[in-house]
């Protein structure tokens, strides 16, 4: 997942490498770091904003190690899924159990479908859907969209997948 | 002056288009030290051969006024055998199954140290390696740009244009009657049933649709791009396929509304050969219109480079039947 963090720091020498450090030693990778030297907050510390990708769950731990440090933590935002695909499905989308199409998915821990618009122009005549898919990743979306790949195999529907320079 | 001796095996849409691009480039060709000199001319049915050279315009005429080229009963393979001359202009029509007598054609104008120039899918997509090592066995250029993406320059663009280049992967569209298809069920949100009606009045498509919306053609050409770009042993029957038939307008909304249209296309690289409908980005290179062709090439030196061009037609096939004919002879 990817973290951004709002911290503040004091305004003394090797403080910012000193919050650092907690976030290298949590395997947190550092997309951005945004150092506010200028704004000083009216407790007289400085600002600082931290982006980092991680594979932790939780950075509850994090977070304490850095307070216990004397850095402070203002804000937290986790974000868990960083890639987004679109999928369209054709066929008998929900006399073919749409709940288990899903729930494959969702059951992953590493994918869910997040959006999903189902046209069902008459009861003979096949359904059309659209699914948004998050993944934690570029290889998970890619794993996700395998799955609905069998999954539609075996329930006769047609997959349309994006093209390969569209996930890349 | 270099003066090649060839026969104009097939002559239906493709066939007729290399004459009359022959006769309209006459000028151009001695310009490049070239005279083609056309001693034969056989369709499915009769042949004209004259060794001094056969009247291209005459041919035409008589095709078009009496639907045959000459009074001999002769076959296209039995003037390959017998006729003495340079280079086999292929033009019969594509035979998936067994390759047809395109496949017998280029065979035996191996056999007899011939150059051959198709536009002839069927035999390439079935015996592609058993046809290039008999051209190379007896030393013959064997070219087929025009089998591939019609006008589209693809194969040349990589050996020649390309060279150096490791080709990653292929990715496009590479027939025209799927994308016009799909196009007009997009554009005036209707069905499937509806703009194959259309397509084949335009006579876009054919009155048995399958070969094209089954993905076959395509299949075919991406077998040929496997073969010759990629070095992978494949035939026809490696390609999972699947056609458009199944695509509803409302399936092309939705994709709309996500910003996308939906497009047959076919993917080559070393890892699998692909022909389904997939969703592209509206804006994308690939997301062209119409009966047009698109290829999207990953090269290790150049980086992506992108082909548009028309996929079909009788003058457009025959301008890359001619651009390999050109590539043989000036050296």
């Amino acid at each position: 997942m990817r973290v951004s963090m709002d911290i503040e720091l004091q305004d003394a020498p090797g403080q910012l490498v000193h919050a650092l450090k907690p976030i290298s030693e949590f395997r947190g990778n550092l997309v951005s770091v945004v150092h506010h030297h200028e704004k000083r907050t009216p407790r007289g510390t400085i600002p600082v904003q931290v982006v980092f990708e991680t594979e932790s769950l939780s950075i509850t731990p994090l977070v304490t190690k850095l307070e216990a440090l004397g850095v402070g933590v203002i804000r937290v935002n986790e974000e868990k899924y960083l890639e987004r695909g679109t999928v369209v499905l054709i066929g008998h989308i929900v006399h073919t159990d749409l709940e288990d199409t899903i729930d494959t998915i969702d059951k992953t821990g590493y994918a869910e479908v997040v959006e999903l618009h189902l046209s069902m122009p008459s009861i003979n005549q096949s359904s059309s859907a659209s699914f948004k898919l998050d993944a934690v990743g570029k290889k998970e979306l890619r794993d996700a969209i395998s799955l609905l790949r069998s999954i539609a195999q075996k329930k006769d529907l047609v997959l349309i997948e994006p093209i390969e320079s569209e996930i890349l | 002056m270099k003066t090649i001796k060839a026969s104009i095996i097939g002559f239906g849409s493709v066939g007729q288009g290399v004459a009359r691009v022959l006769l309209r480039k006459k000028e151009e060709l001695s310009s490049m030290g070239l005279d083609i000199v056309v001693v034969a001319v056989a369709d499915s049915k009769t042949a004209v051969i004259a060794q001094e050279g056969v009247d291209l315009s005459m041919v035409l005429e008589r095709k078009a006024s009496e639907g045959v080229v000459g009074d001999t009963h002769i076959t296209g393979h039995d003037i390959i055998r017998d006729i003495e001359h340079d280079l086999v202009i292929e033009t019969t029509p594509t035979n998936i199954d067994t390759g047809g007598v395109g496949l017998q054609n280029m065979l035996t104008a191996f056999s007899k140290k011939r150059h051959v120039v198709t536009s002839n899918k069927g035999p390439l997509a079935l015996k592609y390696r058993e046809l290039a090592a008999l051209a190379e066995r007896y030393g013959c250029a064997f070219r087929f740009e025009a089998t591939v993406g019609g006008a589209m320059p693809l194969l040349n663009l990589v050996r020649d244009t390309l060279a150096g280049n490791d080709v990653i992967s292929i990715e496009g569209i590479f027939n025209g009657t799927c994308n016009y298809i799909l196009t007009r069920m997009m554009e005036e949100h209707a069905t499937y049933e509806l703009m194959l009606a259309e397509a084949q009045e335009l006579g876009i498509a054919e009155k048995d649709p399958a070969y094209d919306v089954e993905g076959i053609d395509a299949a075919c050409k991406l077998v040929i791009l496997a073969n010759a770009i990629f070095g992978i042993d494949a035939t026809y029957k490696d390609v999972h396929v699947t056609g458009i038939s199944r695509i509803t307008p409302e399936a092309l909304m939705l994709a709309e509304t996500d910003g996308y249209v939906i497009k047959l296309i076919g993917e080559v690289n070393k890892q699998r050969i692909q022909v389904a409908p997939r969703l592209v980005p509206m804006g994308h290179p690939l997301a062209v219109g119409g009966t047009l062709n698109v290829a999207s090439l990953q090269t290790d030196l150049a980086g992506p480079v992108i082909v548009v061009g028309r996929g079909a037609g009788s003058i457009e096939t025959a301008s890359a039947i001619f651009s390999d004919i050109v590539s043989i002879y000036k050296k």
